[in-house]
């Protein structure tokens, strides 16, 4: 009898297992099958000049070039105020706060951040910069709404990279006469640099490929050049292959899988410059 | 020499400690901006009509309940596909899987938390779809049902990577207990890892539901975008639309300060206190269960 029980649950635990790494196996070759399935589908469309053209006949011929270089300098304005801000506001948890309870307003605060729908981040965007401020539908609106929108991000894992500098180096550095933000800046900070470098990426990643933020905030349907200043409104990868793919009727399929390759390339190689990043740095560490 | 430094110092530690404020005041500021452009839709619009059946701003028809039955419908859906698969995943990645299996199994999943959601929504159209409607003999294949699977796909990273944590952070020692009096891997998975790991899976379970309330654009382009309502269960067979999808269709062609404009702010502003609710309830089983931890070591 006891041996019947224990060979019984034995089995129910092969049973068990064998389903749960199904269940995993199932979460996971969607997203394999998924990045091949673009890969092989876009691969035939890439070409220099679908690469560096404009679109032509209506976006039914032609290049991406102003969505590719759209979403380049969004991102590198989402860079430009979400960064310092972030990583200055991870510093401020890590190595000033006390634990009360403004603090804890900070923490609910950004886990809120990280919440909101992006398309409330839109409307947001659309109701300060757009019209309040009166940006009007432009770069700058764009990026500022894409910064708040990465901010959680860069802020929570800035904040554990940091927090994963022992204490001893800042005690050193503080009884060696240096002052706290000498401290920070010269040790704390060099050491947590990659790790803050991850999250800044996966940070940007995210808001370069996000499309509802920048729908009424700096995203055109179509330019016939270069946004000149950051007043301009400007195309965007991820915009533009929502307009192919529903707004253009007798879209050629091969320029919308060209254009999804392009997006996903543009967004996976920024999350594999992270994660190279991220173990590179586990395995130089000392500490 | 010595004024000086101090003086950076000090200027240094206020500039870092705005910057740590900044948090609070952009919640603060988003939801001033909403309320701002939201509330006129009281006065605008009564409220007999606003809790109608009808979505038709173009005669004046500004009733939200479609929209809301529409995202309840989706977000269910996708919540029954996203608890069990990602609580799964988490679990075989946490307790089961070999470390090189781990190795490979985060950044995988943690790279389709990073896919952006339009290139979800475009494969949703053009793959998934045209196979569901053949296979589900439907008229059309812009369903509910649709949404419901590839929102299921985006709120799985948020599962997995929360519930992770959690069982993570179960001590090694219960294992150990469970495994001493002679309970196999499975039982001591269900009986002992997973309860003391209840409030973060229930987090967990909380904020990818939340993730998949506010998603957009994949709803917006596979859903279909009729403003029914949905509440029988072959509406999610049937063509919906959610408040996401209705805020990011139309606001590109409203007047500014039309009420057909301030009605689609007042649905953000619906949106946003429906995911600072799921925040806050969220972030204060986090707090808790930390508490008790804190206690037991104690």
């Amino acid at each position: 009898m006891m041996r019947l029980f224990a060979r019984n649950r034995h089995t129910v635990q092969r049973l068990g297992f064998s389903l749960i790494t199904l269940m995993a196996v199932v979460t996971v070759l969607p997203i394999v099958g998924t990045i091949i399935f673009i890969l092989l589908k876009g691969g035939s469309a890439i070409s220099f000049e679908f690469l560096s053209g404009f679109p032509h006949n209506g976006m039914r011929a032609g290049g991406i070039l102003p969505a590719i270089i759209g979403t380049l300098y969004l991102t590198i304005g989402t860079a430009v105020f979400s960064v310092p801000l972030g990583i200055a506001a991870a510093i401020y948890l890590a190595e000033y706060a006390k634990d009360n309870q403004v603090t804890r307003l900070i923490r609910l605060a950004i886990i809120n951040l990280a919440g909101i729908p992006s398309v409330v981040y839109g409307l947001f965007g659309l109701g300060l910069f757009v019209l309040f401020l009166q940006f009007g539908t432009s770069i700058l609106a764009a990026s500022l709404t894409l910064s708040i929108m990465t901010l959680p991000v860069i802020i929570s894992t800035a904040e554990e990279a940091l927090r994963s500098v022992p204490q001893a180096f800042r005690t050193v550095s503080i009884s060696l006469g240096a002052t706290r933000w000498q401290t920070i800046r010269r040790i704390v900070l060099k050491e947590a640099l990659p790790g803050i470098l991850t999250g800044v990426i996966l940070g940007l990643e995210r808001a370069a490929g996000e499309t509802a933020p920048i729908l009424f905030t700096g995203a055109a349907f179509f330019l016939p050049r270069l946004p000149q200043s950051p007043f301009d409104a400007t195309m965007a990868l991820p915009y533009h292959l929502f307009v192919i793919s529903t707004q253009v009727p007798e879209m050629p399929i091969q320029i919308q899988y060209g254009t999804a390759l392009v997006l996903l390339v543009f967004v996976l190689s920024m999350n594999m410059i992270a994660t190279v990043i991220r173990s590179r740095a586990r395995a130089k560490r000392q500490w | 020499m010595k004024n000086n430094l101090t003086f950076r110092e000090f200027l240094i530690t206020r500039l870092i400690q705005a910057a740590g404020y900044s948090a609070i005041v952009f919640v603060a500021l988003i939801f001033f901006f909403l309320l701002r452009e939201g509330l006129p839709t009281l006065a605008e619009v009564d409220g007999s009509s606003l809790l109608n059946i009808r979505w038709y701003p173009i005669e004046g028809f500004f009733g939200i309940l479609p929209l809301i039955t529409g995202s309840l419908i989706v977000t269910l859906g996708a919540a029954l596909i996203a608890v069990p698969f990602g609580i799964g995943t988490a679990v075989y990645i946490s307790e089961i899987a070999p470390r090189w299996m781990r190795e490979i199994l985060k950044p995988l999943v943690e790279l389709l938390g990073g896919l952006p959601s339009v290139v979800l929504g475009f494969l949703g159209i053009l793959v998934l779809s045209p196979y569901l409607r053949v296979f589900l003999d439907l008229p059309t294949g812009l369903t509910a049902f649709t949404g419901s699977l590839l929102l299921g796909g985006i709120a799985v990273p948020t599962v997995v990577s929360v519930a992770e944590d959690a069982l993570d952070a179960v001590p090694r020692a219960y294992r150990e207990g469970a495994w001493a009096l002679g309970a196999t891997q499975w039982q001591t998975i269900w009986r002992v890892t997973l309860p003391a790991a209840r409030s973060g899976v229930l987090t967990a379970v909380m904020l990818g539901v939340g993730r998949a309330i506010g998603e957009t654009m994949t709803v917006m382009m596979v859903t279909g975008n009729a403003p029914v309502l949905a509440v029988k269960l072959s509406s999610l067979f049937s063509p919906v639309r959610t408040m996401t999808a209705t805020i990011a269709a139309e606001m590109g062609e409203v007047a500014n300060g039309s009420t057909h404009y301030h009605v689609l702010f007042f649905i953000g502003m619906v949106l946003f206190i429906i995911s600072l609710i799921v925040n806050i309830i969220a972030s204060s089983v986090v707090f808790r269960a930390k508490k008790r931890a804190e206690r037991i070591l104690s």
